[in-house]
């Protein structure tokens, strides 16, 4: 084997470092950047360019990956999510009407404070929201093994009456942590619900994404998103929370069992495509009897014939 | 370094090149221990003189150049390209014409190439490399995958040939990702590395080819059954704790635990 050239390159800069850091931070997968975070500080042996980056990277990747934390009264579980963020480190519980003041790089929840009356939507729309969080919470506790879920008003918030448009955003997180087992995973889900009050409809869009990693002696990792669509009419606050939750409940069962078909197309069909379990002779490769290959190349040279 | 291969079994597989320039560029120091520890995707080149393609790897590579298993050429051109002795270049062509027939038989398409060369102590070693797209643009039979990729990487060490037997030592790696798109179901989406090791004594007079052969199709089906069964479950059984499913909705009963 030749020998690689000692490319002894350049010091990188600080700058460089810090960018690099950030990448591998973000791309940490569910419930693993602080294990990723340990070892990035330890490969950068540069704490100033490791601060710099855990510092942008962690509040990227609490928002995305829907970081659930315990609020320290016991009141519940805050969503770190763009929907509630009303600065780098408060985000808003719409459901307890509090903002949380989050360490983001400790991934904790330091102290609580009462949302202002500008933070929160007006009654009118809190008459909407408020039976959606219920019947959503019903069906996260029902469906998800340690799931929490928020529903956020982001538009419209200060409508005071009918006809007008506003918007809620629902997020579901569940995420399940288990490194003794090599193991971690975490559903997300994201829920856009539109209510055209003056065309008497809400609309529903949804982005569901979820992921596993199991790493022992190895590094697989199972990535998947599907976004849906539907509809429905606008009706009473407390019917229409039923119907909402009944629809994302009835995509995200859909897409479980999708998921459940793909694994079940896996090995006979979809990996054959990479590497078949027999050859297509099925039978094991004749290793013995390969002699009759290297003859059969030797006459098919000897005739002309060869490749 | 225990901390960069921490890493590399934490970023996403399909990011594995990505970071493992991160990390070179992070630790220079520690260049070949990386790239001696962490394999890379393969990339083919096309042989013109031979028409052929075939797959480069750090075994047939000299400066930036790679060694072609089909007209023993660098590419580009070397002037001083280290190649195999005449005795070694015929196992070499042997093993290639061979690991061709068995690439087909499992894979269906594919590239692959056999590179042998003497190590430190000259004994013989050799690696064998696969390259499969099995996208439904590539090589992909059934149309299944709207990306899916298979890069394996055998490599051989031969020791000690005393009393007809030799004594071979395998590392191998297999790299894989595979997408499927629909849309009512959005994409799912595999990816994943893992390496192994088997050794095994085998007697010399079926010959270096054979006895290397038939250790690389056991542990191909090893790792393709672990793939299958061990890590791909892993990741559904993770999912269905996540959201447990209800009576009748799986499509095959989850392992006992």
């Amino acid at each position: 084997m030749a020998d690689r050239d000692e490319g002894e390159g350049p010091e990188i800069s600080g700058e460089q470092k810090k960018e690099i850091a950030k990448w591998l931070l973000t791309n940490a997968p569910a419930g693993e950047i602080q294990y990723v975070a340990k070892d990035v500080r330890s490969v950068l042996m540069d704490d100033v360019a490791y601060e710099a980056a855990a510092a942008v990277a962690f509040p990227i990747y609490n928002k995305a990956h829907l970081l659930s934390l315990a609020m320290p009264d016991r009141s519940g579980d805050v969503i770190i999510s763009k929907f509630g963020e009303i600065d780098s480190e408060s985000f808003l519980d719409p459901r307890t009407a509090q903002v949380a003041i989050v360490d983001h790089v400790k991934q904790i929840c330091t102290k609580v404070r009462p949302a202002t009356d500008e933070e929160l939507p007006c009654s009118y729309i809190e008459e909407f929201r408020a039976p959606l969080d219920a019947e959503l919470c019903k069906y996260v506790d029902e469906t998800y093994s340690k799931g929490t879920c928020a529903v956020y008003c982001t538009k419209g918030k200060d409508v005071e009456g009918p006809g007008a448009v506003f918007e809620f955003t629902v997020a579901i997180s569940a995420t399940r942590q288990s490194p003794q087992n090599f193991c971690n995973g975490s559903w997300r889900s994201i829920w856009i619900v539109e209510f055209k009050d003056d065309l008497q409809v809400v609309e529903l869009k949804g982005k569901l994404q979820v992921g596993a990693h199991y790493f022992e002696e190895g590094n697989v990792q199972l990535d998947s998103t599907n976004e849906c669509k539907d509809s429905t009419m606008v009706q009473s606050p407390d019917d229409s929370a039923i119907s909402i939750a009944n629809i994302i409940r009835h995509h995200e069962t859909e897409y479980m069992a999708s998921l459940e078909g793909s694994y079940f197309n896996l090995p006979d069909t979809t990996f054959k495509d990479l590497r078949r379990k027999l050859p297509v002779t099925r039978t094991l490769f004749p290793w013995h009897s390969t002699s009759q290959f290297s003859l059969t190349r030797e006459i098919s040279k000897e005739l002309g014939i060869g490749k | 370094m225990e901390a960069a291969l921490d890493l590399m079994r934490r970023m996403p597989p399909r990011q594995a090149e990505t970071a493992l320039s991160a990390l070179l560029s992070l630790l220079p120091h520690h260049a070949d221990n990386l790239l001696s520890q962490i394999d890379q995707p393969l990339q083919a080149l096309f042989d013109a003189e031979s028409g052929k393609e075939f797959v480069l790897c750090e075994y047939n590579r000299d400066a930036d150049s790679y060694r072609s298993p089909w007209s023993n050429k660098y590419h580009p051109p070397l002037e001083d390209g280290p190649l195999p002795s005449d005795d070694l270049r015929k196992l070499e062509i042997e093993a290639n014409d061979i690991f061709s027939v068995y690439r087909d038989q499992y894979y269906e398409g594919g590239v692959s190439s056999v590179y042998m060369w003497k190590d430190d102590s000259d004994c013989i070693a050799a690696c064998f490399v696969i390259k499969k797209d099995g996208s439904k643009s590539a090589h992909g039979r059934r149309g299944y995958l709207q990306e899916g990729a298979w890069d394996a990487i055998h490599v051989i060490e031969v020791r000690s040939e005393v009393d007809g037997t030799a004594h071979y030592c395998l590392t191998s790696t297999v790299m894989l990702s595979m997408t499927t798109e629909s849309k009512s179901s959005g994409t799912f989406s595999l990816s994943g590395s893992i390496r192994r090791q088997m050794s095994l004594d085998l007697p010399l007079e079926d010959g270096h080819v054979c006895n290397m052969g038939k250790m690389i199709e056991e542990m191909e089906g090893k790792l393709r059954n672990s793939l299958d069964q061990v890590y791909f479950g892993k990741t559904r059984e993770m999912i269905c704790t996540l959201r447990p499913p209800q009576d009748g909705m799986l499509a095959r009963p989850l392992p006992q635990r």
